[in-house]
């Protein structure tokens, strides 16, 4: 027994704690505090030259859409410094881009892999703005990502040009002053899919949700419930699934046996191409349950994935941001400068990273400053016409975006490897539009740094 | 000196040395220059530099001491984590009630996961506490969503009640601080063409990580923790001279838990954001890595594995394609384009295989670790001089 009370009484009363935490104490108090607000605003460019920071998934299940987002994110800062063709710079509604880069100054930028994970984008994001003095940190392709890296922006006093993001998190319940979102989100794809499947499908079905389990997969589940038993469906069930999943098998299996004639992918990336190809594997599609066909539905439906799943999309419906086939002038200007460089078209990742850039340089020149506070005014109630979605609004109350939102569907006879989704019907913006207060929140006001 | 020996009493005199003048020595490069993409002085990384180096330091306790390894290491940073980040959004934010009640949150938790855990040893042991970090990671992602912000993570927010902290009404999220100093103020002193930036949030973790160096060194010269030499040396003999082990186990086993948590609290009153990620095996086998590094058993080496890993991680990582072609255009173009093309691989999201590498040269030509054959050098010569 005397052993045992050696363990814990020797050690404690021979140390010397207090000794040593004064002998420390007078040695971390030695550096002096400036705050950084000091200096004006958090990393403002001094010299030639303006930093941006592109934070994209470069590896995990978004991986495809962030190598995208960074393809437009390169043809982004070409078009503004002056080089190619200038893409939409030309069809923008807003004159105020000159290809001189951003106020006169080249702009250049940094990349970091978000991996997918909060900690990880946090920490990268940390990096170029500590480090490498980025001015604006923009990216995503994971709510749970944006929503992390958009608090960080808030803190570090940058703004925070949200890529793809369709939570309703983002901008409503995690909504922050510095933070824009250009792309829709999950109230948006229900509002604007509910009434195409009812006229499809019906009104009396019965919907199973696969979900993702992380802060997008709950608000898309939660609209898609909402709108289509607003109309008359019933939910069965809602399995919610892990992000890293790789294996939808043991997810789809007990789909059929639930009396459901509907299976709700709320899935994105290679989380979708995943489960859309169990499913169909499984014989899910087309089986006859309650006497009606069993269909699949993805909410949120983007080329790559559409590519990644193959034959297996065709006919499925779903919504997206954006889509390369769109005929205006904006989206075959991006189309061609995008095909021009990388030989072949953007994906809507793409498309709304673009965006995001060309909006954060516009408002610069427009506020004739890079001050986030300044910014944000400058994008606050802007209303802008010629990036590809039609005329568009950027939301004072929380930030968003309201625009047209394209219901799509697998397309039954591709003419090439590209030419994967066809649009049913544009949703206009007043259709999908709701009162920002409805996901609470709060903007907070904005920080410079 | 501290009832150190004098040896242990210079080494913490150098560690002392490192951590305060860290912002200048990780910044041997002007700002500007092609090389200050290596430069690793800036707040965020050295605050990880520190705080991984407690969790490795605490680690070391247990696996340096004991040799008992344990793979689940992880779910007590981030226990500490989540405990740290809720007081910060509850109590106030001031990070000390954050940091200690992470290390004890932790300490709990490692008294519960090691209680059983150590019913075994040996592969036993090191599957059982993989099982049980596994299995936090999987409940915080998913069953425990309310308490752990699941796979978007914990913050803070706006509307956090903190009730010691008088009405925020300035429309931002306070930062987490120390009596009034912001975590994340930095000074910035430009000298010449170098920039070096002092942080506060730095300086509270090197106060913070002297500490538990010290307190660790005192563990290992202590009787304590010759019982946990004699466990690690020869664990049958000690039960045969009548002597239970478990105690001991135990102890080092909730030390060093407390030491993750520590860590944790720390991550998070520099950066007030916990995710899940943060317990997966991933993280408990870098500290693993970090210790086997630096030098198994030795007090310096965790701190110095701890550096290293963290270093590829930050800097390696950054380097794309662009800046290879940028350092190459000297180059004629074919040539260029072979360099980048077979440095490539090794940088961005590859630099996990140049981490892999040299952990292979490591354990293959410096068996003890960096320290630990260090030690060797040293020892060799010096009995070379006596001779």
């Amino acid at each position: 027994m005397s052993s045992k009370k050696n363990v814990l009484s020797t050690p404690v009363t021979r140390r010397s704690v207090l000794k040593a935490t004064a002998a420390t104490a007078t040695v971390a108090a030695a550096p002096m505090i400036i705050p950084s607000t000091a200096y004006g605003y958090a990393n403002e460019p001094k010299g030639s030259s303006v930093t941006l920071g592109f934070n994209v998934p470069q590896s995990g299940a978004y991986a495809d859409e962030g190598a995208d987002e960074l393809r437009a994110y390169e043809l982004a800062v070409e078009h503004l410094n002056g080089g190619g063709d200038g893409g939409m710079m030309g069809t923008f509604s807003s004159k105020a881009l000159k290809g001189n880069g951003i106020l006169g100054r080249k702009v250049e930028y940094v990349t970091g892999d978000t991996q997918t994970k909060p900690d990880a984008a946090r920490a990268s994001a940390r990096s170029m703005i500590e480090k490498d003095g980025a001015i604006m940190i923009t990216g995503g392709s994971s709510s749970g990502v944006a929503v992390a890296v958009q608090g960080l922006c808030q803190e570090a006093g940058v703004i925070f040009m949200a890529g793809l993001t369709h939570s309703n998190d983002t901008t409503g319940k995690d909504k922050k002053a510095n933070g824009f979102r250009h792309f829709f989100n999950s109230y948006m794809s229900g509002a604007a899919l509910a009434p195409i499947l009812g006229d499809n499908y019906g009104k009396d079905r019965k919907a199973y949700h696969l979900t993702a389990d992380y802060n997008w997969g709950y608000t898309t589940e939660e609209a898609v419930r909402t709108s289509t038993e607003a109309m008359g469906w019933e939910t069965v069930a809602a399995v919610k699934t892990p992000l890293s999943q790789t294996d939808f098998s043991s997810y789809v299996a007990p789909v059929q046996a639930s009396g459901a004639d509907i299976l709700v992918l709320n899935h994105y990336g290679a989380n979708m191409v995943n489960s859309l190809t169990s499913a169909v594997q499984f014989g899910l599609r087309g089986a006859q349950v309650n006497g009606k066909s069993l269909e699949i539905v993805v909410p949120l439906y983007s080329r790559l994935m559409a590519k990644g799943a193959g034959e297996n999309v065709k006919g499925i419906f779903g919504s997206t941001n954006w889509h390369w086939s769109l005929t205006d002038d904006a989206s075959k200007a991006f189309v061609k400068s995008f095909g021009e460089k990388y030989g072949f078209p953007p994906s809507q990742a793409a498309h709304t990273c673009y965006v995001q850039t060309l909006l954060y340089a516009d408002a610069c020149e427009r506020a004739g400053s890079h001050d986030p506070c300044a910014v944000a005014e400058a994008l606050e109630g802007f209303e802008f016409d010629g990036l590809g979605n039609g005329p568009t609004l950027y939301r004072a109350e929380d930030h968003q975006c309201f625009k047209d939102v394209l219901v799509v569907k697998g397309k039954e006879n591709p003419t090439s490897e590209f030419d994967l989704l066809e649009i049913v019907e544009v949703t206009p913006a007043s259709q999908v539009t709701y009162d920002a207060s409805i996901f609470g929140g709060d903007l907070g006001s904005c920080n410079a740094g | 000196m501290l009832g150190l020996s004098r040896n242990d009493f210079l080494m913490l005199l150098f560690v002392l040395f490192l951590v305060a003048a860290a912002p200048i020595l990780l910044n041997p490069f002007p700002e500007g220059s092609s090389l200050a993409q290596f430069n690793a002085g800036y707040p965020d990384l050295m605050q990880r530099f520190l705080i991984f180096g407690i969790f490795a330091i605490g680690f070391n306790i247990l696996f340096g001491l004991t040799g008992y390894l344990s793979f689940g290491h992880a779910a007590f940073l981030g226990a500490g984590s989540y405990a740290g980040v809720w007081m910060l959004k509850l109590l106030t934010i001031n990070v000390i009630p954050a940091i200690i009640v992470s290390t004890l949150v932790a300490g709990l938790f490692s008294l519960a996961i090691g209680y059983i855990s150590l019913r075994r040893s040996g592969i036993y042991f090191s599957i059982l506490t993989l099982a049980f970090a596994q299995m936090s990671f999987a409940l915080a992602s998913s069953v425990l969503q309310p308490i752990t912000g699941g796979e978007t993570g914990l913050q803070t927010n706006l509307n956090d009640p903190r009730i010691l902290d008088g009405a925020n009404t300035t429309g931002n999220i306070p930062a987490p601080s120390l009596f009034g100093w912001e975590m994340r103020e930095s000074m910035q002193v430009p000298v010449g063409d170098w920039l070096w930036t002092f942080n506060v949030g730095y300086y509270v973790c090197a106060f913070i990580l002297l500490i538990a160096f010290y307190i660790s060194i005192r563990i290992f010269r202590s009787p304590f923790g010759m019982m946990l030499k004699a466990i690690k040396s020869n664990n049958e003999r000690l039960s045969y001279t009548g002597i239970s082990p478990r105690p001991y186990t135990l102890a080092a086993f909730v030390i060093s838990g407390m030491y993750a948590g520590l860590a944790g609290g720390l991550m998070v009153s520099m950066d007030p954001l916990a995710g899940s990620e943060r317990m997966q095996w991933t993280a408990s086998g870098e500290v693993v890595l970090m210790t086997i590094l630096g030098g198994v058993g030795t007090v310096l080496g965790p701190v110095i594995g701890a550096g290293i890993i963290k270093y590829f991680e930050n800097i390696f990582s950054k380097i794309n394609d662009n800046l290879l072609h940028g350092w190459f255009s000297f180059m004629p173009d074919g040539l260029e384009d072979f360099m980048v093309a077979v440095i490539h691989p090794f940088v961005g999201k590859g630099w996990h295989l140049s981490l892999g590498l040299m952990f292979m040269l490591a354990i293959i030509f410096l068996p003890g670790g960096f320290v630990g054959s260090l030690h060797n050098v040293f020892s060799r010569i010096f009995r070379k001089r006596a001779q």
